[in-house]
């Protein structure tokens, strides 16, 4: 029983090495800050959980992967949130082929009236 | 009342955190929690009732299962867009409009845009309005937008938070 139970882990810290290879891969090939953050945020938070998952399950249960997986998972998107927000304020452009800023346009509005 | 729901919680992840019954380790965990409890209790919470409230846990059980689901379906979809060799991607920000009034609901519902397929959310304004960044623009209108986007967490979180 306890031997399936380990070799589960092991599998799932393998997706979760996939999806972090995947989050890497998309901040080398994406063209700005924007859509690079999109991938290393949603793959590496994925791949993290599923990691420290996979090591709950392979060493006894030990219940603060569990509170490591739900802290992870508040802080990941929050940093990414404080990081674009950032990046905008600072006035960092969009990739040249993006459809639409609605951002920006209001900004603009905002500070002719 | 905000000061005790902030001890409840802090001594739980203590015990989480520690794991054992040691009684000076129990001790020390309750000695930080009552401290805190006292400094922090205004920051924590405005409205403390909701947490002795069972249908809010009972909804955001349920909420996880379709979180989780939505966050592989995002995976699948940047590794589509990572892996495809001509990168078939369309970025641009737009606007969606939440009916969530409170902060903690607000929170919750932007970082949930953040682990969906292709959006993040890029700022958020008093007034309700949340600018997302898609990966792949479908939809330039606020309202189709919104449909698309925000519809399918916003009645759960508002069950949840408010």
């Amino acid at each position: 029983m306890s031997e399936t139970v380990v070799f589960i882990g092991k599998v799932i810290v393998l997706i979760g090495v996939f999806f972090d290879l995947l989050g890497a891969i998309g901040l080398v090939r994406l063209p700005d800050v924007y859509t690079r953050l999109q991938a290393s945020t949603k793959c590496v938070t994925l791949g993290t959980c599923l990691i420290l998952f996979g090591v709950f399950l392979m060493s006894g249960f030990p219940w603060k992967a569990l509170l490591a997986i739900a802290f992870v998972a508040l802080s990941g998107p929050t940093a990414a949130h404080a990081i674009s927000h950032a990046a905008h304020k600072a006035g960092v452009k969009l990739w040249e082929k993006s459809v639409v800023d609605r951002y920006q346009e209001d900004e603009k509005k905002a500070k002719e009236s | 009342m905000k000061k005790l729901v902030l001890f409840l919680v802090s001594f739980i992840v203590w015990l989480v955190l520690t794991w054992t019954l040691y009684y000076p380790s129990l001790l020390i965990g309750i000695l930080i929690s009552i401290i805190i409890g006292f400094w922090f209790a205004d920051l924590f919470t405005q409205r403390p009732r909701h947490f002795f409230q069972i249908k809010r846990f009972l909804y955001f059980l349920y909420y996880i299962p379709i979180f989780l689901y939505y966050c592989t379906l995002a995976n699948l979809d940047v590794a589509y867009r990572v892996l495809h060799p001509y990168l078939p991607i369309e970025p641009g920000i737009v606007k969606v409009k939440t009916t969530l009034k409170s902060e903690v609901a607000r929170v919750a519902l932007a970082n949930s845009i953040t682990l969906t397929p292709g959006t993040m959310s890029v700022a958020l304004t008093d007034d309700g309005y949340i600018y997302v960044h898609c990966i792949k623009v479908y939809s330039k209108d606020l309202e189709e937008a919104t449909r698309r986007i925000v519809s399918r967490f916003e009645p759960i979180l508002r069950e949840v938070f408010e």
